[in-house]
């Protein structure tokens, strides 16, 4: 390379980071620099009212699995934290497993259609995938409720004596959650079926195989990347929903969101909520990693 | 053994299956719809056709100002995230891949990896000690906040448009002795506008409709639409939450139609 290529790429790279370095900054204060405060926060002590005391401590993250006894000061499991974590966690994989089995279909379905209508499909899925999660979930909430249209029409058809309490359960918060992230799970589903050359299945029926091991043993080796995909999009935003827990969960029915937030009214236990989130984070970029790696072991298979 | 009609691609219950989502997906929504024009009080009984909710919405003072705020934050952060989103798509797309630039990708699709909860508290943490230094209160924090998220809602579709963009016409451009800057500015920029426009609308639904976030930045008293609607929600059930919902609904299906229409591959 000549001395004048060199000195044009070195000035294009300049340029490179000159552009970038708006949305670099912008990201710097409004997201990422941020991150890192609240780490240094999970180690303090929590204040009177809020907030907290440059005091080094550790409690905030013993606070996670263990509460102090206050009579004798024993370290003791935290059921109540315990309960809410396993709760976020079954909620999440339930979730994840039912989005799979109805959106697979769904998605065979859109990828399926002829060329000309599978757009219109597809726009379909997407619409509510971009609509507001709030009005979803607050949809949801209005027909389970119990004066909502569910209660009124099955009590009318006479299938129920009395109205059934499904507001504020994990039933409701299961159903919701099912409902706001079943278009990330078709998506990812819908883009790998797409690729999935049909020619394979001709073989297996010609090879007398039957339609389930024809799915079983062609189709979901084929699109497992598009499986694993769908299955971090709608497991991670389950981890930390914090909306649909709230307005179908009620307080009682709290998931981990829920209860990060809590320690920054009531529970005025800063570092504690710093520390979940903390938490939070890890458990969430460990997902990604893991399905980068998977996602990039597929790839290298072409 | 393949019968006459034998198809396939066709699954036996799939076809089932899907319509009933696609049904189970709308449902809900159509039902929030149709109840905001209820003239009775109720929520599963239908009383006949009122705009009686849309005028008391209109007529509240709340839901105006939330709705001006609303406008404002999402009008400001879009502009901000989308300029700034153009710039380094330009940096990050059709030039020799320079040392960090995956850094500068990982940190502008960060707000799409880290759970909103999380960002929100570090927020919260963060802004509270500026507010106590500081003393000042406004709007500030919020616009930033959503500038930050609603970048990689910018930058993507206008990083997708450069990609599938044809170098040969700056090429030509070029060659007829035009400056970086007349190509860009009469042949990339151009080019790029629908992928800008598309970006643009993107960051300002994603701003509009966001409701974690805003909830933990918020100085008292400064609710968006979203943040009065939650509010709302837990208190009392009325049609105005209905006829509010449709009406942010119908915005973001606009958009969205819009953005769709812009992104569309030419076939």
């Amino acid at each position: 390379m000549s001395e004048a290529e060199a000195r044009r790429d070195a000035a294009e790279v300049r340029r490179s980071w000159l552009l970038s370095t708006p949305a670099l900054v912008l990201l710097a204060v409004g997201a990422i620099g941020p991150l890192f405060i609240m780490l240094v926060y999970s180690f303090l002590t929590p204040g009177k009212y809020g907030n907290v005391e440059w005091i080094f401590s550790l409690d905030a993250w013993r606070g996670i699995l263990f509460t102090r006894d206050i009579f004798d000061e024993t370290l003791k499991l935290a059921d109540a934290h315990l309960t809410i974590f396993w709760r976020s966690v079954k909620l999440s994989f339930l979730t994840t497993v039912f989005t799979f089995i109805v959106g697979f279909p769904t998605a065979w379905f859109i990828a399926t259609r002829s060329p000309r209508w599978r757009g219109m499909w597809l726009f379909l899925i997407t619409i509510p995938f971009w609509t507001n999660l709030l009005i979803r979930t607050f949809a949801i909430n209005q027909i389970i409720r119990t004066e909502g249209l569910l209660n009124t029409v099955l009590l009318k058809l006479g299938i129920i004596a009395s109205p059934l309490n499904l507001l504020y359960t994990d039933t409701a918060v299961f159903i919701g959650m099912t409902y706001v992230y079943l278009p990330l799970m078709v998506l990812p589903l819908y883009a790998a079926i797409d690729r999935f050359d049909t020619r394979l299945l001709e073989a297996g029926y010609d090879l007398y195989a039957s339609r389930l091991a024809v799915l079983r043993r062609i189709v979901f080796p084929i699109v497992k990347p598009g499986i694993i995909a769908g299955s971090i999009l709608v497991f991670i935003p389950s981890l930390g929903a914090y909306v649909t827990p709230r307005i179908l969960g009620g307080g009682r029915n709290m998931m981990i969101g829920n209860f990060i937030e809590l320690q920054f009214g009531q529970g005025r236990n800063w570092p504690l909520g710093a520390s979940l989130s903390v938490m939070l984070l890890i458990i969430v970029t460990a997902a990604l990693l893991i399905y980068v790696k998977f996602a990039n072991r597929e790839g290298g298979h072409g | 053994m393949a019968d006459r009609g034998f198809t396939v691609t066709r699954l036996p219950g799939f076809t089932t299956i899907a319509l009933l989502v696609f049904a189970a997906l709308y449902a809900p929504i159509a039902m929030l719809v149709v109840y905001s024009f209820n003239a009775g009080d109720s929520i599963a009984t239908y009383d006949g056709f009122s705009m009686r909710w849309y005028q008391r919405a209109w007529e509240n003072d709340h839901v105006k100002d939330a709705t001006v705020r609303s406008l404002v934050i999402a009008t400001t952060a879009a502009l901000i995230a989308t300029a700034a989103a153009t710039m380094a798509a330009l940096a990050t797309t059709r030039k020799k891949p320079f040392r960090g630039q995956t850094a500068v990708y990982v940190a502008i699709n960060q707000p799409l990896m880290v759970p909103e909860i999380v960002t929100a508290v570090a927020l919260l943490i963060f802004f509270a000690a500026i507010k106590v230094t500081t003393g000042y209160q406004g709007l500030g924090y919020l616009i930033l906040a959503h500038t930050a998220f609603c970048i990689p809602f910018a930058y993507l579709p206008i990083r997708a448009r450069l990609e599938g963009m044809d170098l040969t016409l700056e090429t030509a451009a070029a060659d007829l002795y035009a400056t970086p800057w007349r190509t860009f500015r009469y042949v990339t920029l151009p080019l790029l506008a629908p992928g800008i426009v598309a970006g643009m609308m993107l960051a300002f639904v994603t701003s509009l409709d966001d409701v974690v976030i805003t909830l933990f930045v918020k100085s008292a008293g400064q609710d968006t639409l979203p943040t009065y609607l939650l509010g709302q929600i837990r208190r009392q059930v009325t049609g105005e939450v209905n006829a509010i919902s449709t009406v942010l609904l119908c915005l973001t299906v606009v958009l969205l139609t819009t953005f769709f229409l812009l992104t569309r591959k030419k076939s």
